[in-house]
């Protein structure tokens, strides 16, 4: 085994090792490194002191500081809610029209409601719910089930043909498919069913025949004089508000194939006041807008 | 410094140094193996637990396949703003049947964790064929082949016995069935729509769920995964969200 020397330039032990007359320094470690290594050690002690760290066989150790992110976040939503009760009760306690004239109360349930319909309503009403093709313009279109806010929550809260045993049920039947009707008299409503709203160019004898297919199958639904019906949420169909198309062709396929759109309901996901600040936020929507 | 010293004369030992090596080596594997003593711990009891039926797996699979989770994550973090978004903090015992699991890290769609029946079959496969025809400020690829694209059936069983290799409870009685139960998730008020309740429960969602009853395509599988999301247990939404 090689011994070391003292080099005589620096005061350094040598390793021993020596190459073609070369000789490698055995410098100590600097300082800073160790005090750095001796921090990190100390901290990690420190950390399995006081948070949850070592596995013990069948539970680990829970730390001093008894920190748990579950109740970490339950915490932060609970103080969350106590810092929003301060508006919140205010609009759970208040009925609609009380709400709507306090201004101060409304800014606020257009702020938060605007992210509330963003998570949850826009993918289908669009952002500034202006709607798509099977999903109907809430912002402007008339009420399919009636526009009075405790009718609108009630229709958040338990959707349209959707999975909550409160449900609304709207369903059109597929006349086309389901042979209700033959191709002949699907041609013909179809004209007298865009004649309603559109200026039409049909042959009278067409629209009349048209009318007489609508009065035996569609006006149970969607009233004698086809302006729809709230109970059964049966579209008006003499305005320029369509939710699958309004051309000659849309409106085809709608007889031909049915419809029976789908809203889920939210009960079980979201709180009654949310559903109470998008229902009023929804509303406030419609005035701006219209 | 006795450290620097101790470790001048364990260098200067084979065997020696050889164990030390190994034994430093080893707790970096230890850290990793350790947490897995308290496993039981970690993952919750649920014993409404429910399986992916077959038509979930292969839609499952699909979602592997096209690489959803780059972008999608499943995972709700149990942060303020993540619970009140999406509702209650994903738990171990959700992830239990998955395999690999999909949690991901990336969000540059939203967490699909409790997407499951928030919004309608319709809007899905809408979506899925051009999700700009629904969010106009979508910025998702298109996916419409998988309307197009028939399900491959065939080996639904095979898939359902790899999982029970690891460990996912499913019965010989719904291997043997998986290319019906398939069939019939996808095409309710057929036969084999009865046997899918029958071995998955009466709360698995029986639907055609791309509006084409009859045909099993790739859209129905995955429709079917996204809309069981979140779903197979309750476990979730009954962990006592206030702190004591």
């Amino acid at each position: 085994m090689s011994v070391g020397e003292r080099d005589p330039y620096t005061g350094h032990m040598t390793t021993g090792h020596e190459w073609n007359g070369i000789k490698e320094l055995n410098a100590p470690v600097p300082k800073a490194v160790l005090f750095f290594l001796a921090a990190t050690f100390i901290f990690a002690l420190g950390y399995w002191i006081l948070m949850p760290a070592w596995p013990t066989g069948v539970a680990y150790t829970r730390g001093l500081l008894g920190i748990d992110q579950r109740m970490t976040v339950a915490e932060s939503v609970a103080a969350a809610t106590r810092d929003r009760a301060v508006w919140a009760q205010k609009v759970i306690d208040g009925d609609y029209a009380a709400v709507q004239a306090d201004v101060a109360l409304m800014r606020t349930v257009r702020q938060t409601g605007r992210t509330l319909f963003g998570d949850n309503c826009a993918v289908c009403h669009g952002q500034q719910g202006q709607g798509g093709k099977g999903y109907p313009a809430i912002a402007k279109a008339p009420w399919l089930w009636g526009g009075e806010p405790e009718t609108v929550a009630e229709t958040i809260r338990v959707g349209i043909n959707a999975a909550h045993p409160d449900t609304r049920v709207s369903q059109m039947m597929a006349f086309g498919r389901d042979n209700i009707l033959e191709r002949p008299e699907l041609l013909k409503v179809a004209a007298y069913v865009h004649s309603l709203s559109h200026k039409s160019d049909a042959p009278a004898a067409t629209l009349k025949d048209g009318k007489a297919v609508f009065e035996a199958n569609c006006v149970a639904c969607h009233g004698d004089d086809a302006k729809g019906k709230r109970d059964v949420g049966a579209p008006d169909l003499t305005d320029n508000f369509w939710i699958y198309g309004s051309d000659l062709q849309g409106i085809y396929e709608t007889i031909y194939r049915g419809r029976q759109g789908q809203m889920p309901g939210w009960e079980n996901r979201l709180s009654s006041l949310e559903r109470k600040i998008l229902t009023l936020y929804l509303l406030d929507l419609r005035q701006t807008r219209n | 410094m006795s450290i620097f010293g101790l470790h001048y004369k364990l260098e200067r030992s084979a065997i020696g140094f050889t164990l030390a090596v190994i034994v430093a080596a080893s707790i970096g594997g230890l850290v990793e193996i350790a947490p897995l003593f308290t496993i039981d711990e970690t993952v919750e009891p649920a014993p409404d637990m429910r399986v992916y039926t077959p038509l979930e797996l292969a839609g499952r699979n699909i979602y592997i396949r096209e690489g959803c989770y780059a972008c999608h994550s499943q995972m709700i973090r149990t942060l303020r703003d993540e619970v009140e978004r999406y509702g209650p903090y994903s738990l171990a015992v959700e992830s239990k049947y998955d395999h690999p699991m999909l949690w991901g890290s990336k969000r540059t769609g939203p967490d699909l964790a409790r997407v499951g029946s928030k919004y309608s079959d319709q809007w899905h496969v809408a979506h899925l064929i051009n999700p700009r025809d629904v969010v106009v400020e979508s910025k998702m690829p298109p996916y419409g082949w998988l309307m197009r694209n028939k399900l491959e059936l065939n080996d639904l069983g095979l898939h359902l016995k790899a999982m029970r290799k690891v460990g996912v409870p499913y019965s010989d009685a719904q291997i043997a069935n998986a290319v019906k139960d398939a069939i019939g998730q996808a095409s309710p008020d057929s036969d084999e729509a009865t046997g899918v309740s029958e071995r998955y429960g009466e709360a698995t969602n029986v639907r055609a769920f791309d509006g084409l009853p009859g045909t099993v395509t790739e859209m129905d599988a995955v429709v079917a995964y996204l809309q069981i999301l979140g779903r197979l247990t309750d476990a979730a939404h009954k962990t006592p969200m206030k702190a004591e």
